[in-house]
C-alpha cells in the first residue's frame, strides 16, 4: 500500500483547491443548486481520488465500487417527479 | 492440510489470493464507505423532497451561520489533511509523527462537532424543534436534525474510532495499515460534508 500515498506536495495542492471550490459555493453560488452541486461532486472526486487513493487502486476494484454506487444514486432521482407532482395537489393547488 | 495449519497461517500459499489485492479489512471499509454513502444519499433526497415540495420552506441562516459553515468545512478539510499526514508518517515508520498528527485530528474532529453545536443550541434558542419552527414548514427541524445529527455521530465515531486505533498503533497492536483503513472512512465523512453544506446551509440562506 505505500506506493498509493502519493506525495505530500499533491495533498497540499488538493487541500488547497477543495477549500478554494467550497468558497466559490460560498461566495459565488450561493443559492444556485444545480452549481453547487456539481462543485461538491468535483470536490468529492478530487478527496476520492487523491485524500483516498482510489486512483491508484487496482481498476478491478474501482469497477466494484464506483459504478454500483453511482447506479444507486441516480435511480434515487426518480423520486423528483413524485415531489413535483406534489405542488399541484392539495392542499398547495392553485 | 489441516484446518489447524490453515487457522494458522501455514497454508497462505495454498489460499486464494486477496480480492482487489488490498487487505480484506480495507475491502471491508470501502463497502461500508458505498453503503453509508447510499443512506446519506437516501437522507439528502429526502430531504430535497420535501423542501421541493413545500411551499412555505424555511430559509432562517444568516451569514454568521454561513461563515461558520465555512469555518466547520475549513476544519475538516484541514483534519483529511492532518490525517493524510499521519498515515504517510506511519508508512515511513516515524511512529511519533503519526500518532502527533492522528491526535491533532481528532482534536480537529471534536472542535468540529463543538462548532456543529454551537449551531444547533442557536436554532434551538430560536424556537426550531423537530416537528415545529416559527417561520414556515415544520418539517425543516426534523431534516435538519436527521442530516446535520447523522453526519455529527459520524464524526464522533470517527474521532472515537481513530483514538481507539492511534492507541492500539502506540502500543503496538495495530499497523498503519489500520491507520490507512480509518483514513478512509475520515475522508468518507469529509466527502459527505461537502453535499451537505450546499444543500442544507447555502440553500436556506435568509433573503
Amino acid at each position: 500500500m505505500d506506493s498509493n500515498q502519493g506525495s505530500l506536495k499533491s495533498d497540499l495542492v488538493v487541500y488547497v483547491v477543495i477549500l478554494a471550490l467550497a468558497c466559490v459555493q460560498v461566495f459565488l453560488l450561493k443559492g444556485h443548486l444545480f452549481a453547487m452541486l456539481s462543485v461538491a461532486v468535483v470536490q468529492a472526486i478530487l478527496a476520492v481520488f487523491f485524500f483516498m487513493h482510489l486512483g491508484s487502486e487496482k481498476p478491478t476494484l474501482r469497477l466494484a465500487l464506483i459504478p454500483g454506487t453511482l447506479f444507486v444514486l441516480v435511480m434515487m432521482n426518480m423520486i423528483w417527479a413524485d415531489s413535483f407532482r406534489l405542488m399541484t395537489m392539495k392542499p398547495f393547488a392553485k | 492440510m489441516s484446518e489447524a495449519d490453515l487457522s494458522m497461517g501455514h497454508g497462505a500459499g495454498m489460499m486464494e489470493a486477496r480480492p482487489f489485492s488490498i487487505p480484506s479489512k480495507k475491502l471491508v471499509m470501502w463497502l461500508f464507505i458505498i453503503s453509508d454513502a447510499c443512506t446519506f444519499g437516501a437522507m439528502l433526497f429526502a430531504y430535497g423532497y420535501i423542501k421541493n415540495a413545500a411551499p412555505d420552506w424555511p430559509r432562517p441562516f444568516e451569514s454568521a451561520s454561513i461563515l461558520n459553515a465555512l469555518f466547520m468545512t475549513l476544519i475538516l478539510v484541514t483534519s483529511s489533511l492532518t490525517v493524510l499526514m499521519a498515515v504517510r508518517a506511519a508508512k515511513e515508520g516515524n511512529k511519533s509523527k503519526a500518532i502527533q498528527m492522528t491526535f491533532v485530528t481528532i482534536v480537529l474532529g471534536l472542535a468540529f462537532a463543538g462548532l456543529h453545536l454551537k449551531e444547533w443550541f442557536g436554532l434551538i434558542g430560536e424556537g426550531v424543534r423537530l416537528f415545529q419552527n416559527p417561520w414556515g414548514a415544520p418539517l425543516f427541524g426534523a431534516s435538519f436534525f436527521a442530516i446535520t445529527g447523522l453526519h455529527l455521530a459520524h464524526v464522533v465515531s470517527g474521532a472515537i474510532a481513530l483514538l481507539v486505533v492511534v492507541l492500539g498503533y502506540k502500543r503496538g497492536r495495530y499497523n498503519s495499515d489500520d491507520l490507512e483503513i480509518w483514513s478512509l472512512y475520515w475522508h468518507f465523512v469529509d466527502l459527505v460534508w461537502m453535499f451537505v453544506v450546499p444543500m442544507v446551509y447555502l440553500m436556506n440562506v435568509k433573503a
